[in-house]
């Protein structure tokens, strides 16, 4: 993947959620955003996934530059995946039906096409059995595999994922873990905010600090996770590794 | 018989009240109602010495009342359930003088007494406009469905409200378009929110639509009006105006709880 971030900032009414941010990333195949909550990390995710629009600033992905306008952001917006940390799926259609409907309403699958693709990754992912369920009768682990899925049926060109694992018991997040990490495995370019260190420092082949709006510190995991340089970094995985 | 007089009497789990009773407890209680009820009816029936000569006399113009209300509430129903629909989506539009134009048209009818409505859109406007007798039905039917529409336009945008904002934000990353979203996402799942409410407005309906009386529409209250008119013996016409509204609003009432029940417990 290739990002590339110039001075974008992101401003809720007087209050500057995303401070100047820039970044030049080439061959990297999954990045991971760290740092404090309110630090900016879920924003500029969004503003990557054409969801928010950012007060000034540019974007490139993969060499294109994202347009942020309402019929532009719409097709940047089918091209990716994005994860959220929950509600993905929608809870009147069944797991099978989730991932069928935006392959046939949105990228113009037919209908053979569609359940071909959505049962081939259901099965990958060990889900067929649940494939007629509505998520309410599946568990946390299961609802959020389901929504990594329906993410990569259409063949994005990323996959964005927002804090997938911030509302699972552990046991969960492991399971959706290991996917993610298939996923890497497969050769496919992640996006990953989170609060998972290790997950992070095995997974990421880039990993970037933000903090109050601002990229604290970025480079490889063995560089922010054993021999940071920024007392900022040094400060936050004190925090959080202390438990 | 295994029920105590306390199980018969008093709710299981006691104030709390979220435990359903026994079914025998429960038809018990409802007959008991009903009988109170009708030895209420009994007694004034009793004491006013009631002559039911002139219901029978006009059975047959105030059954075709009956119906002419069943044409009006049919039509109606159709008519309020779009109007609504279109109400709620224009008070959620980005363009805000369609917004706002909604909006305040939705409070005014709410806030004006439906009889207050009716004589001033004949009158009014059907005056104004120099409509004659033909549209005499065609604007009853439009005011009493303005007035429910107003009402079913609130129980469509709470329904649409009630769909998360974490849903349409789901919609939006997977790229559907605002016309998708409403179609795949947010109506389906507003539609369980909305029906019971609806279906209960469709109550309201039917009774209001006794005051298209008033403009000299033939429905089921002006029958009995007539009848009643002739010898100035009005209350047994209206026990059996009660007895034909209750035919059809009690059904459909019933209806409505039963479909809330049943939406409640599949989420």
């Amino acid at each position: 993947m290739k990002l590339s971030l110039q001075e974008v900032v992101k401003r809720f009414g007087t209050h500057t959620v995303i401070d100047r941010v820039s970044l030049e990333l080439d061959g990297v195949h999954c990045l991971a955003l760290i740092g404090p909550s309110g630090g900016g990390k879920s924003t500029l995710l969004r503003i990557i996934a054409g969801l928010e629009y950012p007060s000034s600033g540019a974007v490139a992905l993969n060499g294109r530059s994202i347009e942020y306008h309402d019929e532009a952001l719409l097709r940047h917006r089918r091209s990716i995946g994005t994860v959220f940390q929950a509600f993905n799926l929608f809870p009147h259609l069944t797991a099978f039906q989730n991932i069928t409907l935006p392959l046939e309403k949105v990228h113009g699958r037919t209908k053979e096409e569609a359940r071909d693709l959505a049962e081939g990754t259901l099965r990958r992912f060990q889900l067929l059995d649940h494939s007629h369920k509505k998520p309410a009768e599946l568990s946390g682990g299961q609802r959020q595999r389901v929504a990594i899925a329906r993410a990569i049926a259409i063949k994005p060109q990323v996959v964005l994922l927002d804090e997938p694992t911030s509302a699972l018991d552990p046991e969960m997040t492991a399971e959706v873990l290991e996917l993610i990490e298939e996923l890497k495995q497969e050769g496919r370019d992640l996006l990953l905010v989170t609060h998972e260190m290790g997950f992070a420092r095995r997974l990421a082949d880039r990993v970037a600090l933000l903090s109050e709006g601002r990229i604290a510190e970025i480079g490889p995991p063995e560089q922010i996770f054993g021999a940071s340089q920024s007392e900022v970094t040094q400060g936050f995985l004190r925090r959080v590794l202390k438990y | 018989m295994d029920y105590l007089w306390r199980d018969l009497i008093l709710a299981p789990g006691g104030a709390r009240g979220d435990v359903s009773p026994p079914t025998v407890a429960k038809v018990l209680n409802v007959a008991l109602a009903l009988v109170l009820l009708i030895v209420l009816v009994w007694v004034c029936l009793v004491s006013l010495h009631f002559n039911w000569t002139v219901v029978w006399d006009y059975r047959v113009d105030l059954f075709k009342g009956w119906v002419i209300t069943v044409e009006i509430t049919a039509v109606a129903l159709v008519l309020s359930t779009l109007g609504g629909f279109v109400l709620a989506l224009c008070q959620r539009s980005f363009v805000l003088p369609l917004r706002y134009f909604a909006k305040v048209l939705v409070e005014i009818v709410r806030c004006t007494p439906l009889l207050v409505l009716i004589y001033l859109l004949w009158y009014g406007l059907g005056g104004a406009l120099g409509i004659g007798n033909d549209w005499r039905y065609i604007m009853g039917v439009l005011t009493v469905s303005l007035f429910e529409g107003a009402y079913i336009s609130e129980i469509f945008r709470a329904g649409i409200e009630s769909v998360g904002k974490s849903q349409i934000e789901s919609a939006r990353a997977i790229g559907f378009t605002r016309a998708q979203t409403y179609r795949y996402v947010i109506i389906p799942q507003a539609f369980r929110q909305v029906l019971p409410p609806l279906v209960g407005q469709l109550v309201s309906l039917i009774k209001d639509s006794s005051l298209l009386s008033v403009i000299a529409i033939a429905e089921f209250t002006q029958s009995a009006q007539q009848a009643s008119s002739t010898n100035y013996d009005n209350l047994e016409t209206y026990f059996a105006l009660a007895l034909g509204y209750l035919v059809l609003t009690i059904p459909i009432s019933l209806w409505s709880r039963w479909l809330e029940r049943r939406f409640k417990y599949e989420t």
